[in-house]
């Protein structure tokens, strides 16, 4: 692949950058170069180290080693506000916008010396919006404009702040397609004038039609920069996913034709309307794993909480044993064997502040051994956690410690083995091992595989392809709400699952 | 972490929180133009019998009220209307009593069962409104103990005898009276018999909040709302058992007294528990055995500031700032305290497990 | 060319323009309504000037306590102690009034609350100690501090007594000389409309507290602040979405602290309109949960100082009519309420809500029942009536409002919200 760089001084430039966090590596030798006036994409799988990169560009961290050069000069930022000096603006993911008040308000928020907070300022913003094409109406509450409008605003707040090299960080991940049109001809008409922009995103079909120059990260560390023109979106997947297959399972299929889990014609909308998930029919069998793979925001959650029955469906029905339990609460559907290790565990799956041993009767409190009639089997309790932190290998000083003291990967640890206690019938696994050491991982999925082999039904949610290769019995792809494929992971290949993930579609492929 | 650490931690944050409102109490007086010295004197003094038992009893009525403010407050649900469940359960109990529709010890029983009911009742217009209109349970408990107030004033008069310059109800028949007992030859007030109601409710309190599948949910809700959801906890139905029994223990808060020593409701019933409950539940930091040791301390600082004026020439007003004081800085403490006591688990944790060699996380 | 990107559903009512047009027409029917009540029952009083002068002595301090909650809770903290730093107000005003005159009484009173404000602010702010709490602990400790300095103040001072100060001066009052006469006989007529306009306008022109006035510059001097200048933006940011604001450099912690000692100098001073305006000093327990109605005003005014003024009214009009003419108008206002949620109940009904259309009905029907079988309210009921309403007022309203997005929750430098 050629290399991409000019004579011109690039608009930055990354040489050597490396960071690391406890246990883990996030960048090492990162280099990129972007040239002033383009757009420039980053792509990579999620952990592959992008928004780290984004991070330390934006003054938020701090690189280990390397160094980082804006318009030629070498650069040490110690805050965002260096950044902006240096007319280096962010657009986060998640937004930082306050709904009640108006796209005004938000905007001079913090620079209100700039234009002042009266007429100057809206004029300067109507500029601004005008000359980009925003079609923005400075006295619009933000609560009433839709996610791309939002995302203007977003913009909008660091060109009001002089940026001429912008960052955005995975913008279309919550974009329907008009949205994205919409946002790349903002994007061009901000190139044309000047701007340059550094693009991350794993949606390679949306990068290559707006991107000048892309560089590929994966595993922390940059595989190469190529043009969109020189490299056809397979290659593009597998250097983003890598050559390395994971061995699938050669064990005796488990599967058999019991239906634990049926779901038809499942449609979610949320709080303001928008259509979520639709047309979601799946069939999971006793003995059977089905993994969804799919980059995260594109329906998994709601497919999970509606499974779970944390969230009501606006069509459709969900069968547990042939039973309609489309009216159930959480709790009943706990009860008839159903295990939820949640994506957040923070804010889902632990009582931060309590001991571990009362974690154990978490989503378990109407059953044994935690619960019997209506008392709290403390001893029961205390017992069965010792278990599972045996297990599970769950590194913690004792039973009686608090959850919010256990390392995330030791917290999930205790989530899954609590989780499969009770001999569930159905194990709704959302990103199981997210956080946990590649050993532990590995017993997890042991776990996993001895109990399908029990008769477990598992719904695995996972962005990690290993994993959903290593144990699926069959997988599905779920895209923007939809399921799109359907591939059996012995004979699936990384670039298939990739392109399907990513929207692409590869020549001559199996549904 | 050890077990002597960890109680030394409990008890420094109210240990703190008293000699610091003791230092403000002692400005206050000063500022006034009063004499400390005379203040603590007085204070410290050890009670006599007589006021002992007084403390005893007070405690024990400050427990219950307690009691029924922790039980809400275990779940981020603000009952400060336990004042006003006291007040319709004790009058209703007072005017069930005297009918006696049922004889001896077996009125008493009902009785007791009848209160219970009235303050559940009273508090359950609260829960109601919460759950339906989600009109916020402060303020609208604040309101009810409000019109609690002129609405059992009504009751009374339409009820009620005159005696002196009282209205009362009439008295309980003497058949349901509960003995005081006497704990010393010369004090001239009893223990209230009713004491170890307070006890039982105490214990009730603990068993159901550690022992039984809805203390379980009840302190899971407080802790973490959205992690209950996740595990089945149904949020509005928690929301209303919780103030129900909230206010039907506030309904025994007049129990003790009533089968003690009044024998009827009066206009001029003792007001304030409710408050000084809420103040006890928050030094007492909602456990059981800490709402009865601020119970014990109120009740002392109570008892022993009543010959304050007599004898040191200050005002017995004073034990309110000492008591207010106490409340404000005992909950700043136990926010430090937890705080840190985060950090130094979390250090614990780490020491303990020293990651052997380097185990590469999956980056998420 | 942009391609518009499809609009939110949630279509909310644009707040300035079409808003403020709502409001007139609810206040032209709320007057008509009250007119023709008037002839009907034949109580005079409830649209006397004397009443409406009272409604607002009587709404004034809610509106000021109210006003501190707004303060307090834009910038994101709930402040249930407003009670605590009222009374702290009052004794403010008591001591400082009789010793120095109505103006230093007046800062005296702001200052006393100011400080119960402080405290609030440390324990919340600086500690991170739940809002709610610590506004109790402020009311415990407040509700101490007034009753003994009340004693260790005005004991022997000449009418004075352990739980009340001697009698004190009044803030002066002005009046627009043949204007005040004018609408004074005009009111006199009885007129349908006509009259009740008079007596409206007769209380602006004619005895108007300057104490008023001051209040009055407090709270449209807000939401000019609030909504007009950097400080405003900033503080109600805080209130809206603290982690943006911090992503782009606002102090949270310094606007939040500012507020909530603000808050408590406006819940001070309207315990000094009560000591003084009001009534003739300072009396243990006149705040009478006063900081509690003032939040429910500030609830109902959906925190903005114009919705606060009006529920304030609300508030003070049902209290003045109880104390002028305790049964007889508040058995006129029965009718009005009960009529009032039977047309609410038809109105959930066309929108289908049959559950709030059922309860408003049953509510309305033992109203209008209650008022059917009865001449009068007795005494202790119309007691009651300043509590009734607020708990109507929150019921009714609680639903539509939208507060402060990050109001109540604790808020720590660092964590993303």
């Amino acid at each position: 692949m050629t290399d991409t760089t000019t004579t011109a001084a690039a608009a930055v430039s990354v040489r050597g950058v490396g960071k690391r966090f406890p246990g883990v590596v996030a960048n090492h030798d990162v280099t990129l170069e972007v040239r002033p006036g383009t757009v420039h994409a980053l792509v990579g799988e999620n952990g592959a180290g992008k928004s780290t990169l984004m991070k330390i560009l934006y003054g938020v961290q701090k690189p280990d080693e390397g160094e980082i050069l804006v318009g030629g000069e070498t650069v040490h930022f110690s805050s965002p506000s260096d950044a902006i000096k240096h007319g280096i603006g962010m657009v986060f993911q998640h937004f930082q916008l306050a709904d009640n008040l108006t796209v005004l308000e938000n905007v001079v928020l913090g620079a209100e010396k700039l234009h002042g907070i009266g007429d100057a300022a809206r004029t300067e913003i109507r500029r601004i919006s005008d000359a980009y094409g925003f079609g923005l109406d400075p006295d619009e509450l933000v609560e009433d404009l839709g996610v791309g409008e939002r995302q203007r605003v977003e913009i909008l707040k660091v060109l009001y702040r002089g940026a001429k090299i912008i960052i955005l960080d995975e913008p279309t991940a919550v974009l329907v397609p008009q949205e994205v049109d919409a946002l790349f001809e903002n994007l061009r008409e901000l190139k044309s004038q000047g701007n340059t922009l550094l693009f991350i995103s794993h949606k390679l079909d949306e990068v290559r039609a707006i991107a000048d120059d892309i560089t590929v990260l994966r595993r922390g560390t940059t595989v190469t920069s190529v043009k969109p023109a020189e490299v056809t979106q397979h290659q593009l997947a597998e250097l983003m996913v890598g050559e390395e297959l994971p061995s699938p399972s050669t064990a005796e299929s488990t599967v058999t034709d019991r239906e634990v889990l049926e779901v038809r014609d499942l449609q979610v909308d949320d709080a303001q309307g928008r259509t979520v998930l639709s047309d979601i029919n799946l069939t999971i069998h006793a003995g059977e794993v089905l993994g969804i793979a799919g980059v995260e925001g594109n329906g998994q959650t709601e497919l999970v909480e509606a499974v779970v029955g944390m969230v009501r469906p606006t069509r459709g029905v969900v069968e547990l044993s042939d039973q309609d339990v489309t009216s159930w609460g959480t709790r009943q559907r706990r009860e008839s064997g159903v295990g939820y290790i949640p994506e957040d565990r923070h804010r889902h799956g632990l009582l931060l502040d309590a001991p571990l041993w009362e974690n154990r009767i978490l989503g378990h409190q109407t059953r044994k051994p935690s619960v019997k009639g209506g008392w709290v089997d403390k001893a029961g309790a205390r017992i069965d956690a010792q278990r599972i932190v045996h297990e599970y290998d769950v590194r913690t000083p004792g039973i009686d410690t608090t959850a919010r003291a256990l390392s995330g990967g030791n917290q999930q640890k205790f989530i899954v083995g609590r989780e499969m206690s009770g001999d569930p019938k159905l194990l709704i696994a959302s990103h199981p091992t997210r956080g946990v050491d590649v050993g532990a991982q590995a017993a997890i999925w042991d776990h996993i595989r001895e109990a399908r082999r029990r008769g477990l039904a598992v719904l695995l949610i996972s962005a990690d392809l290993d994993e959903l290769i290593g144990l699926s019995d069959s997988l599905k792809v779920i895209l923007r709400g939809r399921i799109v494929a359907d591939y059996d992971p012995q004979t699936v290949t990384p670039q298939q699952l990739g392109a399907a993930m990513t929207g692409a579609k590869t020549a001559g492929e199996e549904a | 972490m050890k077990t002597l650490q960890r109680a030394g931690l409990a008890l420094a944050a109210p240990v703190l929180a008293l000699v610091v409102a003791g230092i403000i109490t002692s400005l206050v007086l000063v500022a006034a133009g009063d004499d400390p010295a005379a203040f603590w004197e007085t204070m410290l003094a050890w009670p006599e019998n007589r006021s002992l038992v007084n403390i005893i009893n007070e405690a024990s009525v400050l427990y219950l009220s307690g009691l029924a403010a922790a039980i809400g407050f275990r779940m981020n649900l603000f009952n400060i209307g336990v004042e006003g469940q006291y007040r319709v359960a004790t009058f209703v109990a007072a005017y069930f009593a005297a009918q006696a529709f049922l004889p001896g010890y077996l009125n008493t029983v009902a009785t007791i069962l009848v209160a219970m009911l009235a303050g559940a009742a009273w508090a359950g217009i609260a829960a109601l409104l919460r759950v339906t209109r989600g009109v916020s349970e402060v303020i609208s408990t604040i309101m009810l103990n409000a019109i609690a107030v002129s609405l059992v004033a009504y009751l009374l008069r339409k009820v009620g005898s005159r005696e002196g310059q009282t209205i009362v109800t009439d008295t309980v028949p003497q058949s349901g009276w509960i003995p005081g007992i006497s704990l010393f030859r010369d004090s001239v007030t009893d223990m209230y018999g009713l004491v170890f109601l307070a006890v039982l409710a105490g214990i009730g309190f603990s068993v159901l909040l550690n022992r039984t599948r809805f203390g379980f949910d009840l302190r899971a809700t407080g802790h973490s709302e959205s992690a209950a959801v996740a595990s089945g906890v149904d949020v509005k139905r928690m929301v209303i058992y919780s103030m129900l029994l909230s206010g039907a223990v506030a309904g025994l808060i007049g129990m003790p007294n009533l089968f003690g020593v009044s024998h009827n409701y009066g206009s001029t019933i003792q007001t304030g528990i409710g408050f000084a409950g809420i103040a006890v539940a928050l030094l007492g930091r909602n456990h059981p055995l800490g709402i009865a040791a601020g119970a014990l301390i109120f009740a002392y600082l109570s008892e022993q500031a009543n010959p304050l004026g007599i004898l040191a020439g200050i005002s017995p007003e004073i034990i309110a700032v000492t008591q207010g004081v106490v409340v404000l800085c005992v909950v700043i403490a136990y926010e430090v305290v937890r705080r840190y006591r985060n950090k130094l688990e979390q250090r614990a944790v780490a020491e303990a497990l020293e990651a052997p060699g380097p185990s590469k996380e999956v980056t998420a | 060319m942009t391609v518009s990107a499809p609009e939110s559903s949630a279509a909310l009512v644009k707040p300035t323009a079409a808003r403020s047009y709502r409001i007139w027409i609810y206040l032209a029917v709320l007057v008509i309504a009250l007119s023709t009540t008037r002839i009907f029952t034949g109580a005079d009083d409830i649209t006397s000037s004397g009443t409406l002068r009272a409604a607002v002595i009587a709404a004034i301090p809610i509106a000021l306590a109210g006003l501190g909650g707004l303060w307090s809770e834009r910038a994101g903290v709930v402040n249930i102690g407003l009670e605590g730093m009222m009374i702290l107000g009052t004794l403010g005003a008591g001591y400082f009034t009789y010793h120095y005159g109505v103006w230093v009484g007046l800062l005296g009173a702001a200052v006393f609350g100011a400080v119960g404000g402080a405290l609030h602010a440390l324990a919340t702010v600086t500690f991170g100690v739940d809002h709610i709490v610590s506004g109790v602990a402020i009311n415990i400790i407040a509700l101490g501090v007034a009753s003994f300095l009340a004693e260790a103040l005005f004991t022997g001072l000449p009418g004075g007594g352990p739980t009340q100060s001697p009698s004190l001066d009044r803030p002066p009052t002005i009046s627009v000389p043949g204007l005040s006469g004018w609408t004074e006989s005009l009111e006199d007529k009885g007129w349908f409309l006509v009259s009740d306009l008079a007596a409206l306008l007769n209380v602006v022109v004619s005895q108007l507290s300057l104490f008023t006035l001051v209040a009055l510059v407090l709270i449209f001097g807000t939401g000019w602040l609030l909504w007009r200048t950097p400080f405003g933006l900033r503080l109600r940011s805080c209130g809206e979405s603290p982690s943006a604001a911090e992503t782009l450099g606002v102090n949270v912690y310094r606007y939040k602290f500012v507020a909530v000692t603000m808050s408590g100098a406006l819940a001070g001073m309207g315990g000094a309109f009560l000591a003084l305006v009001a009534s003739s000093g300072y009396q243990n327990g006149q705040t009478g949960g006063r900081g509690y109605i003032g939040l429910a005003a500030m609830i109902f005014g959906n925190w903005r100082p114009t919705g606060l003024l009006t529920g304030s009214l609300i508030f003070g009009y049902t209290d003045a009519a109880r104390l002028r003419s305790g049964g007889e108008s508040v058995h006129a206002l029965l009718l009005i309420l009960s009529v009032a949620l039977l047309a609410i109940a038809v109105w959930q009904l066309v929108r289908g809500a049959r559950l709030a259309a059922v309860l408003a009905a049953l509510v309305g029907g033992l109203g209008l029942t209650w008022y059917l079988r009865t001449d009068t309210i007795p005494g202790d009921f119309t007691q009651m009536t300043p509590y009734v309403m607020t708990l109507l007022v929150l019921a009714l309203a609680s639903q539509q409002l939208r507060m402060p997005a990050a109001d109540g929750q604790r808020y720590r430098r660092g964590e993303a919200g």
